[in-house]
This record gives structure tokens, sequence and C-alpha cells, in this order.
């Protein structure tokens, strides 16, 4: 495997007799969104700033491109975007002039107006590039600050809780834009408190709980830790009794049961056993009215780690 | 790390043009100010001064006559316009209705009086609204009443010595002797008082302080709207952020001093003296400011608290270090208050200029300046760096 974009390790940072992050440790590869899902006051904040080299860290190394970063650290910063949780836009300026400005201090050089038009593309604000960023919208503001984070193309983008206050409609526009990111190369790393917003983008997911990581891995990775299944809900249109022995024998599926009109099968993996399951109902001669798969969410992690909802 | 300072220098410019009340504070208000005392003070200021009196003389003896002469002279100056009035009712009447600072009321029998043992008054009417036409109109009467007082003691004298001859011829001839005692001057001594140039400098001084606050104090801005993260974390040095905004600050005093000092020139005919030291006192005047800015910004954490302060020190430093009126005529503690603050020492220096003095005179008061700016640049440097970080 590739040198990661990001490496943390022991990660520590405390506040008098509060230990605001405790050995916090991961990594993040080019191409990867890493997702930190915690509720607020888990020390998700605290960590991206000691990551993006905004607060100094009493323990621990976080290693940018191959470089560690600290607060004194200067041209390593290059590597890495940040998208603050408030926005970091100057409401004076307009879009374009918000981005030149940083583009600046990147030291964009010649590249600095191809990029702007860029990005003022990919945030879809190239029709009020010039209009005062005062007068924008909640959401138009977001993109903006989700935009100057993407100016310099980064190697590691850091974006803390960027969907907060955001309409439904905005909300969906960034999170099509991080999408995106990965798909370039970018390493990502995404914080959130939002249980559906790190299932939807990140590859890999830290659960983070009073400063510590409570489980990390793929979302399938911690739905088995805790012992989840999905679940398949089968509609048919005659009864299925029969068809009971045959679903259980097929791969992934843990065990099946039957209503006159409905089959519920647990699986290890409910999209692998879903085309199989349908196929054996169908070559039965059942006929299928409806399909429903549900999984268990980061949100049953969550409470069965910490015994807590995530918003709570 | 040039670059990232000029270009968050050129940032705030931008900002700082944007908003208005920015411009309004280092340009318009003191322009404003300059201009309605130019307007009010302007007589004062101007030296063709001029002030109307208006004579009764209901006597038309000698003595009379060579105090009215006495006046067609100074008149022949420019000082005073005379008028002369058929009764002194009228001349009363032409004071009580602003047209004369000052009427003389000359009694009948006042040059017999004046020439015998029995007193003689010439009577003076002033008007409380002409203050300094007052006082210029009862200077004359005084300074001629003492003549004939003299001379009538010079011929008591010669009589009670045993001369002979006529008193009213002795008279004559004491009054063509030249005064063994005159005044040489006034001269003024190191600066030239005239109103116009003291507030176009006063009102420059006052506004350098507040127009400077607007670069220093965007740091805590920058905290409050969330872009100092963004600034920290870019790949420039945290002193270039510090750098940028400070040059921000000397710019926007730079371009506001000069503005006033050439628009007080113009519309205000404000004597600046010698650009050379002007410019000096201006830019020590900025460190100056720079100085107490950034003192007061290391110790607040907003913009409003920052700016109340600061406002509030600006205010008070340049009452007493007479922006706002000539402490060079107060005494006491009052003054030597006023020898802390840099603004005296603009005062006192620009003052100088304007009377004709060098760089090299006002290199003392150059350097008081920049030892409060090293002070108050010191405490506060100290304290803002801590501002240039995340939290």
């Amino acid at each position: 495997m590739a040198d990661p974009v990001l490496a943390c390790t022991h990660l520590r940072k405390v506040y008098g007799d509060l230990v605001a992050v405790n050995d916090v440790g991961f990594s993040i590869a080019a191409g990867e969104t890493y997702g930190l899902l915690g509720p607020n006051g888990a020390g998700k904040t605290t960590t991206i700033s000691m990551i993006a080299g905004l607060l100094d860290k009493d323990g621990g190394t976080a290693v940018v491109d191959g470089t560690e970063i600290t607060t004194r650290s200067t041209a390593a910063k290059a590597a890495i975007g940040l998208v603050p949780q408030d926005l970091a836009i100057y409401p004076d300026l307009t879009a374009r002039e918000n981005l030149r400005f940083f583009g600046k201090l990147y030291a964009l050089g010649t590249d600095l107006d191809r990029r702007v038009d860029e990005v003022l593309e990919i945030i879809e604000l190239t029709d009020r590039a010039d209009d005062r960023t005062g007068e924008y919208s909640g959401g138009m503001k977001r993109r903006l600050n989700i935009g100057i984070g993407l100016l310099h193309e980064p190697k590691l983008l850091i974006l803390d809780e960027p969907t907060v206050g955001v309409d439904p409609q905005s909300r969906n526009a960034i999170l099509e834009n991080v999408e995106r990111l990965g798909a370039h190369g970018m390493a990502v790393l995404y914080t959130t408190h939002y249980m559906e917003e790190a299932e939807r983008l990140c590859d890999r997911v830290g659960i983070i709980d009073g400063g510590s990581i409570i489980a990390e891995g793929t979302r399938r990775e911690l739905v088995e830790s805790i012992g989840g299944r999905d679940r398949l809900h089968i509609e048919v249109k005659s009864d299925p009794g029969a068809l009971i022995p045959r679903i259980t024998a097929l791969p992934d599926v843990e065990s099946c049961t039957a209503t006159p009109h409905s089959i519920e099968v647990v699986a290890t993996d409910g999209s692998r056993a879903l085309p199989d399951v349908v196929f054996s109902i169908r070559d039965a001669g059942v006929g299928v009215q409806s399909v429903e798969v549900s999984e268990p969410d980061l949100e049953s992690v969550f409470l069965h780690l910490t015994g807590k909802a995530l918003r709570e | 790390m040039i670059r990232a300072t000029l270009t968050i220098a050129g940032k705030d410019l931008r900002q700082r043009v944007r908003d208005r009340s920015a411009i309004i504070l280092a340009v318009l208000v003191p322009l404003g100010m300059a201009f309605i005392m130019s307007l009010t003070l302007g007589p004062v200021a101007d030296s063709s001064f001029s002030t109307e009196v208006v004579v009764s003389d209901a006597d038309g003896g000698p003595v009379a006559t060579g105090f009215i002469s006495m006046l067609s002279t100074v008149a022949g100056d420019g000082a005073i316009t005379v008028d002369t009035a058929p009764s002194a009712d009228e001349a009363r009447a032409a004071v009580a209705g602003g047209s004369a600072s000052t009427a003389y009321l000359i009694p009948d029998g006042f040059s017999e009086a004046a020439t015998s043992p029995s007193p003689a008054a010439l009577g003076v009417v002033i008007d409380p609204d002409q203050p300094i036409g007052a006082l210029v109109g009862e200077a004359l009467a005084d300074g001629y009443v003492a003549r004939v007082n003299a001379v009538r003691l010079a011929v008591a004298t010669a009589i009670a010595l045993g001369a002979d001859g006529d008193p009213a011829s002795m008279a004559g001839r004491a009054a063509t002797i030249p005064d063994p005692v005159t005044l040489a001057g006034p001269e003024t001594e190191g600066r030239g008082f005239d109103y116009s140039t003291f507030y176009a400098q006063g009102i420059t001084v006052f506004f350098l302080f507040f127009t400077v606050q607007f670069g220093i104090l965007s740091i805590i801005e920058e905290r409050e709207e969330g872009t100092m993260p963004r600034l920290v974390v870019s790949p420039i040095p945290a002193s270039s952020i510090l750098l940028g905004k400070l040059l921000a600050s000397f710019v926007m005093g730079v371009a506001s001093a000069v503005v006033l000092w050439l628009a007080t020139t113009v519309l205000m005919g404000a004597r600046w003296g010698a650009p050379i030291g002007v410019i000096a006192l201006i830019l020590a005047g900025i460190a100056a400011a720079m100085g107490l800015t950034a003192a007061v910004a290391g110790f607040t954490r907003t913009t409003e608290q920052a700016g109340s302060i600061t406002a509030f020190m600006v205010v008070v430093l340049g009452i007493l270090g007479g922006t706002f009126f000539p402490v060079t005529r107060v005494s006491g503690a009052f003054t030597a208050l006023s020898r802390l603050t840099p603004h005296f020492w603009l005062m006192e220096g620009l003052g100088r200029l304007s009377a004709g003095e060098t760089l090299a005179d006002v290199l003392p008061a150059i350097g008081a300046v920049l030892a409060f700016a090293l002070v108050t640049g010191a405490v506060g440097l100290l304290h803002v760096r801590d501002l240039v970080r995340y939290r």
C-alpha cells in the first residue's frame, strides 16, 4: 500500500483537567474519504485542529504527505485544505476576490485565475462570482467556504461539519461535491455528527466519543463488529413456505422465516444475498411483489458502543 | 513572506475602502471639521483682521482731536476702521447693534479737564460678542490715555521744578518728544500661531489615531468572523499575518494624514512648514498610533471592546496632548501630563515646523513620539502576537 496522505498516531490534547483528545490515531489514503463520526464535544474539531496545525499537540504526531505538521509548519501546510465549521469568508469581498486572496496565500501564481474559475464552476457560483458574499444565501456561503478549501488542490482536505445549519438542497449539493473529491484522488477527512452523511460519503469511519476513537472501519466492518445483520423483507404473491430450506442454504444467508405472503431473510451481506434470494423465489414460480433491504446503520453501532444516541 | 504580507495588507485595504465608515472617519469627518473650523475661525486666523470702532466727540478740543488722529493712523494700517457718531447714544447703539466692536465716548470738556488738575474720563463701550475687536479697541484707548497721562505728568513736573511758560505749549512739546523706551516686537519664539494651521494639525493628529486602528483591530475581526483559522492554516508564517495588518494600518494612516495635510493647506490656508519634517512627524505619529492600538488590542477580545477603549484613549490623549486647544497656554499638572502624550509632541513639532523651523529642530519631538511608539508597541505586539492563532 502506498504511503497514506495522512497518518496520525497517539494524538493527545489536554485542557487543564479535561482530556479533549486521547490517543487518537488513524490514516487516510489518497482518494479515500475518512469520516470522523461523533456527537458534539466528542473531540472531532480538536483532532482536526491538531492535524491542520492550528493547535499544538500535547502528544502524538500528525504526518501529512510525509511531513510532520505542527503549528509552526508553513510550507507543509500547503498540502492541507481546511473547511472550518464556521463560515470563513470575507463578506465585504466577492466570491472571486475571496478565492483570489486565499489563492495568493497558497502561491498559485499563474494558475490562480484558472483555478478560481474552476472552483467557481465546481461550487456553482460562476454567475454570482462578482457579487459580494455578504449578499449570498447561507447555502451559497457554505459552498464558497468549501471552494476556498479546494482551491489549491490539497492532498488532504479537512471538512469540519460542513453541512451544519444548511438547508436540505444546499446540503445535498455539498455532499455531491464531497463525493466527487475522492474520485479526484484527494484524501478527505470529514467530521460529522450526521450518521447519514458518514454512511453516504465515507469509505471508512472512525467513531469518536469522549476524545477517543472507540471503533474504526468500513460501515460494514463496524456493523459486523457489533453483530449487526442485514434484513431482506420480500412480499410474495403465494405461500413461500416450501422455499425456506432452499433460501437458508444460500451463501450469506443466516436464517429465513416465512409468513403466507412474505419472506424474512437475515443475511451477513444483504446486497450480495439479494440476487440469489430473488432468483430462488422466481425459479420456484412464486411472484415477487416487493423487496426491502434494511441494513443496520452507524447509529446502531454508536448506540451499541456508547449506550447513547449520536445526537444526544 | 513579503508576498503574503502584501497580499494580506491589500485585502485589508480593499475591505476598508469598501467599509465606508473607515473612509468617513479617516478622511471625510476630519475634512468636514477642518472646513467648519476654517469657516468659524477664518476671520480670527486671517492676517488681515480688522475691527470697526465708532467715536462720539462731544469735546472737539485738542486732546480729543489727538485721540481721533491716533485712531486714524491705526486705521491707515488696516487694523481698524473708524466711524463717527453724532452722539454718545448713537455710538452706543452701533455697538449694541454689532456694527462696531468699540465705541469711544469723548465727553464735553474732556480736553480742558485733561490739561487741568480736574479728572478727565474717556468712555469706552465694547461688544462682548466681538472679544478680539473689543480687546483691540480697549487697548487703543488705554494706550492713548497712558500717553496723555505721561504728558500731563511731564508738564506738572516741569512746573513744579519752576519752569515758566504756558502749560498747553509745554504739553504740546512734551507730546512730540519720542518715547525713551519702546517695545520691540512682539516676536514669536519658536512657533508662529495661527488658528487655521493649529486646527488643521490638531485634527490631523487626532484622527490619525482613529484611522490607524482599523488595520490592527482587524486581527480581532478575523477571529470573530472565523477567518483566522484559514489564515493560520495557510502556508505562510504567522508573522506575515501580523505584518500585513500593520502595513494596512500604516498605509491608511499615511493616506489619511496626507489627504488632510493637502486639503487643509488648500482649503484652510494652513501653513505646515517643511515637508520633510511634516512627513517625519506623520510617520512617527503613525508608529505611535499603531503602538497604542496594538497595546489596546492585545488586552481586548472583541472589536467593540477594542474600538471603545481605543476611542476613549484617543480622545483623552487628544485633549491632554493639545489637539483641541494649545496646551502651551495651560500650566501646572496638565502640562506635565500632556508631555506624556504623543499628541503633545506631534503638535509641538508641527507647530515649530509651521513657524519656519526645520527637521533638525523637531528631532526631539520625533524622538519623544517614537519612544511612545516603542513602549506601547512592545507591550502591544507581545500580546497581539497571541491573537494570530486559532484560539
